[in-house]
């Protein structure tokens, strides 16, 4: 059992959160990124027709909204180890007694936090909208569609938690910062395909479902952190070769 | 000369020195079929300056990288602070060393403060902000703690990497070119903190081209060149590579130079090295530059000068790496 020193994450999250706060780059394109996912669920609640409760037309734009924690992190989480390499401030850190675990749970959650956060402020801000300006037929509509609100509730940091999982390994292993986003936005998607196929109604969108599909989602999201670890080598990782295990 | 320079090395580095803070034998490191450094062998005392010395490619930072744990050796062993180099001693290994590579990879969006207190984070010091305090002062950077390193000059980026490496109060420093790209000011600054460090008992590995730096520095250097070529004090690697001489110079050549060396017992080979110069190879100067002097008035001569020739550590390193090139060539 290795332990975790909670001060040496806390130093990770801390410092990462500090360097996306200046870089305008990332605060910009985590704002511009959720408002352009806003845009057609906004439009549907505005121009769209007020069908009644449980109308499949009211899905869509809820689960639009899904793509928000998955594409919001697989950039950061992709740069996370790679952008430190490219830039010339891994080899300084990995230096310090830091664990491997911590320093993956360290960029893990930093990723996490601005995610979650930006997420479920869009959520909040569109069901707040639906409440207030929609026709209010189509918020009952909406609203109705209760395992769905689930859906999003659970699936946003699994999802999330998928995003980083797979960004932070392709950025482990990647040579550039820019092969590693690329790929690591890649990988993200597959999860998605079970929300799609909510959507469609394809799977029932049950509560029990929803449920289901959140704990084998947080199961996979588990495993594939603990892959991460076997995957970083400290000696691969400072010159481009080779496999310690130190 | 190389090979009795080596063994003679090899018992020094075997006599017992107290506790050591590094002790390196037969490390070898392979990257595929190229070899990085082969079958190096030395000890480090504690508190000593230990210089490393070689050329382009010679193997030196990845030995820095390998005693830091970053990487691990093919072959060979090594204790480090105490600490068997071993993967499972990783962190306590890291825990009592710090490393300061030869590009100090800052944080270039924090300021000079919120990168030392990250690293504080990560060797998890108590008082984080007094240590961080001590070592700005201690590199002269305690008014730019505030400031964005992307705002610091180069050489204010290599003292911001040196606070680094004081934070964690290490029991070994590994200092990678630690004055490239600073000015003779900001040089000497680093110098007397190393001294400073020195009388602290802090033991530093210094790795450096500047060969003027490692002999004003170091108690002992090594020399590498894949394989270890020496180890020794400056001056006991010159005295065992270079034979004592003296250079001569008057004011007009010598008429009849044979005839005025020949007849001086302690001089056992003289040659011109320019007219009104000559290098007189000797077993003891001090015993031999009297005798010549004598010899020389005798003779009538205008002696402007008389000393003993001196060698400096460059003159060492380039006699042992022209030797490499030239087995090499063979």
């Amino acid at each position: 059992m290795i332990s975790i020193d909670a001060t040496r994450v806390r130093a990770v999250v801390r410092k990462e959160l500090q360097d996306y706060r200046r870089k305008r780059a990332i605060v910009v394109a985590m704002i511009i990124l959720p408002l352009i996912f806003l845009i057609e669920p906004l439009l549907v609640v505005l121009l769209g027709a007020p069908n009644p409760p449980g109308d499949p037309s009211y899905r869509g734009p809820i689960f639009l909204l899904l793509l928000i924690p998955v594409i919001t992190p697989s950039t950061l989480a992709a740069y996370s180890v790679a952008g430190e390499r490219e830039q010339g401030t891994l080899e300084p850190l990995l230096t310090t007694p830091i664990r491997k675990q911590e320093f993956i749970l360290g960029k893990a959650a930093a990723v996490m936090i601005p995610t979650l956060g930006v997420s479920y402020l869009v959520f909040g801000s569109f069901l707040l909208f639906v409440r207030v300006v929609a026709n209010p037929v189509i918020a009952t509509g909406i609203f109705s569609e209760r395992p769905l609100l689930l859906v999003l509730l659970l699936f946003t940091p699994l999802l999330a938690g998928w995003a980083i999982v797979v960004g932070l390994a392709v950025s482990v292993r990647a040579g550039e910062v820019r092969v590693a986003q690329q790929l690591g936005m890649i990988a993200s998607f597959p999860p998605l395909g079970v929300v799609v196929l909510m959507g469609l109604g394809v799977i029932a969108p049950t509560v029990t479902a929803a449920v289901g599909f959140a704990a084998l989602l947080l199961a996979i999201d588990l495993v594939a952190l603990r892959a991460i670890s076997g995957m970083f080598d400290r000696e691969r990782l400072v010159t481009g070769t080779g496999a310690s295990r130190s | 000369m190389t090979d009795e320079i080596a063994r003679s090395t090899a018992v020094a580095v075997e006599a017992p020195l107290a506790q050591p803070a590094l002790v390196v034998s037969d490390l070898t490191k392979r990257f595929g079929r190229r070899t990085a450094f082969s079958q190096v062998s030395f000890e480090v005392a504690r508190g000593e300056v230990f210089g490393f010395l070689g050329p382009n490619g010679a193997g030196k930072t990845t030995t820095v990288r390998v005693l830091g744990t970053l990487i691990a050796p093919t072959s060979g062993s090594a204790t480090v602070a105490g600490i068997p180099l071993s993967p499972k001693n990783g962190v306590e290994i890291r825990r009592r060393i710090s490393v300061m590579p030869e590009s100090p990879g800052l944080y270039l969006r924090l300021t000079v403060t919120e990168n030392l207190e990250f690293f504080a984070g990560l060797y998890g010091l108590h008082r984080a902000g007094a240590r961080i305090k001590e070592a700005l002062e201690a590199v002269n950077l305690a008014d730019r703690a505030d400031d964005l390193c992307g705002g610091l000059s180069k050489g204010l980026r290599q003292r911001l990497g040196l606070a680094r490496a004081l934070l964690s109060d290490p029991e070994i420093m590994f200092l990678d070119e630690p004055t490239s790209g600073l000015d003779p000011v900001a040089a000497r600054e680093v110098h007397d903190l190393v001294n400073g460090l020195r009388s602290k008992g802090v033991t530093i590995f210094l790795t450096t081209h500047r060969l003027d730096e490692a002999e004003k520095l170091c108690d002992r250097v090594a020399i590498l060149n894949t394989t270890l070529r020496t180890v020794g004090r400056p001056a006991e690697l010159r005295a065992q590579l270079f034979q004592s001489a003296l250079v001569i110079r008057t004011r007009a050549p010598l008429s009849d130079p044979p005839r005025v060396f020949g007849a001086v017992k302690t001089v056992e080979r003289w040659h011109t090295e320019e007219p009104g110069s000559y290098v007189l190879t000797v077993a003891d100067p001090r015993v031999a530059a009297p005798e010549v002097t004598r010899a020389l008035v005798a003779a009538g001569a205008d002696v402007l000068s008389i000393n003993e020739a001196r060698h400096s550590l460059e003159d060492v390193y380039l006699e042992l790496i022209d030797e490499d090139v030239e087995a090499r060539q063979r």
